[in-house]
């Protein structure tokens, strides 16, 4: 697989990193990731990405969950084997909420904690590269792309300008990010025709 | 520099002037470091009573549950009692983790994980009763509803009891799930400072090779917050159903509309003293005094007394209910079998009385609701409550049917079945002990993400900017 070369800048305050990041941008830089400890809330905005839509894919999972519910328990309770319960009709429909609501839930939680992981490529035994061992402690990295015109030690001067603590250079290999990556890198490399 | 801001009369969650990585420090600490005595004794005795349990259950299942000592009449008793007392204490881990998130409360932040092992943990012994109370265990089976050989013969749909088989375990799945998404970015903190290769290796298949991008981020977050969403109802849903067990009966006592919301607000009454009592050794026994703060203890006492409440109105509701019908077996249940203190079961009413609806009320004071030992107290009292409040729900409606030759005076548990409920106590506190020692008990990056709003070194010197801003206001406009 390709490698790829990254600069890595690494803040220690989301205050400083939110003005970086926006700076970083501005000059024309092409931020792969920005690897925090925790949630850090208007990141997503900040660096440009789409709002996630795994919400809709729980929709459409609840949702199924209540047409499996009731299309199962309808089919079964009036077609495959009517039973007669206390002579009450047998499409009980009020007996039947408790279960579909129950499904609902049940198809939802698990097809969005699924989708989740297909999504994010999280799975046990799953290896990826870590820019930083501190990131997950109390360290915000930020991920910069580089081109083949990229000066790095310009790059590296202008993230400790803005507040970096720790810069770095790393080779990363193409395979450890699944995902989009490869369709991301097709429209810049269309850009750059254009542009010359 | 502070991205949010929150007033200076709440409370700080976390005691200390911390970084992001003291935080990281304090909490993985107990899980780097050897176990202490104390964990050692606690774990040995939770083994020997889960094995006491196993022991129990192997009894049942070889000379059949006839030896524990239902009848006829009393066909239901401890074990049916154990069942309900076990689901409704999960409840609380659930209102806390998703119910509170969705209320946006802070102070969820310091003991949501605890409680999310809690519930998980107090399902699983919950689990245990139904299931080994079907007697020919092997044909557990047959509650699934698959297309079989036998017919098909399918379960009965219209049937609470089924109903619980759903939401039981519909239940625990997303319990297992909300919890389990929540420890990933943990379990790569712990992992990303782990010495040791056996712990790297360990925490790093756990952790699912979480990275901490900001996109997985945002995922995260939308995730955290449907499945709050979603467990939400599913917790209202799952105590409403085991009162369906009952409500929709035509047993005195049980047939009663109220059960739903009584059933909700009781579960999570004991729910929260579990957490108080399970906090309150964590707290001690892993120092974690700055982020399981007399503040969350008192929230917490707080929702004790409300619920404990509740549920007193309940009651008095029910012994209404029982005289305002003007029927003659309900009132028979309530006033009779009930709330007289000299039928055969009155004490166990009266100690339900005083466990759930007398004693909580202290906690109308402040001073008594940030004391530790009048909280840990109180939470066992209240928890003996609770499960005197099944105990009475169950056998007291029961012992006495509606044909007085089947009437059974005197139901009193063998040691089987006390064994069968020490066994459950020995399960929940193995899985407790064990979670306390291997997994982050406090939400790491949850803690991170509050710390600049309400950690007491940031909220001490907001207070100086507060006031430089104000000083600069009334200098500017006061003239």
């Amino acid at each position: 697989m390709a490698k790829k070369k990254f600069v890595v800048g690494c803040f220690d305050d989301e205050a400083v990193l939110f003005p970086a990041v926006k700076k970083v941008r501005t000059a024309g830089y092409k931020i792969h990731d920005v690897y925090t400890p925790f949630a850090v809330h208007g990141l997503d905005h900040a660096l440009g990405l789409r709002e996630t839509s795994l919400h809709t894919a729980g929709f459409i999972y609840g949702v199924t969950g209540t047409t499996t519910a009731l299309s199962c328990i309808s089919w079964i309770f009036t077609k495959d084997w009517p039973l007669n319960i206390g002579g009450k009709p047998h499409f009980a429909l009020p007996a039947w909420v408790p279960i579909t609501f129950e499904l609902t839930v049940l198809f939802a939680a698990v097809g969005m904690v699924l989708t989740f992981c297909y999504l994010c490529q999280l799975a046990p035994f799953v290896k990826k590269h870590h820019f930083h061992a501190r990131a997950t402690d109390d360290l915000f990295v930020m991920v910069i792309e580089c081109t083949d015109k990229t000066n790095t030690e310009d790059l590296k001067g202008f993230l400790v300008a803005n507040g970096a603590i720790e810069t770095d250079i790393q080779i990363a290999e193409e395979g450890w990010w699944l995902g989009h990556y490869d369709k991301d890198e097709m429209r810049f490399e269309a850009k750059q025709t254009v542009a010359a | 520099m502070h991205l949010k801001y929150e007033s200076q009369l709440r409370e700080p969650l976390v005691y200390g002037d911390k970084n992001y990585h003291q935080v990281t420090e304090d909490i993985v600490r107990p899980i780097e470091a050897k176990p202490t005595r104390l964990w050692y004794i606690g774990f040995y005795i939770a083994v020997c009573l889960l094995l006491f349990g196993v022991y129990a259950i192997y009894r049942d299942v070889t000379y059949g549950i006839g030896q524990w000592n239902l009848n006829k009449t009393v066909g239901w008793g401890w074990d049916i009692t154990n069942f309900v007392w076990w689901v409704g204490i999960g409840h609380a881990g659930t209102l806390i983790s998703a119910i509170l998130l969705l209320f946006r409360q802070g102070w969820r932040t310091g003991v949501n994980r605890a409680a999310e092992a809690m519930t998980i943990f107090a399902v699983m012994c919950a689990g245990q009763f139904p299931i080994w109370h079907m007697g020919r265990v092997w044909m557990a089976f047959f509650v699934l509803p698959y297309p079989n050989s036998r017919g098909p013969l399918w379960v009965n749909f219209n049937s609470p009891l089924l109903w619980d088989v759903f939401a039981i375990s519909t239940y625990f799945t997303v319990s297992l799930l909300f919890w389990y998404s929540g420890l990933l970015p943990d379990f790569a903190t712990i992992r990303d400072r782990a010495f040791t290769k056996l712990r790297k290796r360990l925490y790093g298949v756990a952790a699912f090779g979480w990275t901490g991008s900001t996109k997985h981020w945002q995922r995260h977050e939308s995730l955290s917050l449907v499945l709050a969403g979603l467990s939400t109802p599913l917790v209202l849903s799952v105590h409403t159903i085991v009162s369906f067990d009952f409500a929709t009966s035509v047993i005195p006592g049980w047939h009663t509309t109220i059960f739903p919301p009584y059933f909700v607000a009781g579960a999570i009454f004991s729910g929260f003293a579990m957490v108080q009592t399970l906090m309150l050794m964590i707290r001690k026994i892993f120092s974690m005094e700055d982020y399981i703060t007399v503040g969350h203890i008192e929230a917490m006492n707080k929702v004790i007394v409300l619920t404990g409440s509740i549920v007193g109105v309940a009651y008095l509701t029910e012994l209404f209910m029982g005289w305002y019908s003007q029927n003659k077996y309900e009132g028979y249940t309530f006033w009779y079998s009930r709330a007289n203190l000299f039928s055969p079961y009155g004490w166990s009413y009266w100690g339900m009385m005083a466990c759930n609806v007398l004693s909580p009320q202290i906690f109308w004071f402040r001073k008594m609701r940030r004391n530790l030992f009048v909280t840990f107290f109180m939470s066992i009292i209240v928890n003996i409550g609770m499960w005197f409040e099944r105990f009475v729900i169950i056998v007291t409606s029961l012992y006495r049917d509606y044909l007085p030759s089947s009437w059974s005076v005197y139901y009193s548990p063998t040691i089987w079945e006390i064994g069968f409920y020490a066994g459950t106590f020995g399960l929940f506190f193995t899985c407790f002990f064990l979670f306390a020692k291997y997994f982050p008990v406090i939400a790491i990056a949850e803690i991170k993400y509050v710390l600049k709003t309400t950690g007491e070194g940031y909220k001490g010197r907001m207070d100086t900017i507060e006031g430089e801003k104000l000083e600069s206001f009334v200098h500017e406009h006061a003239h």
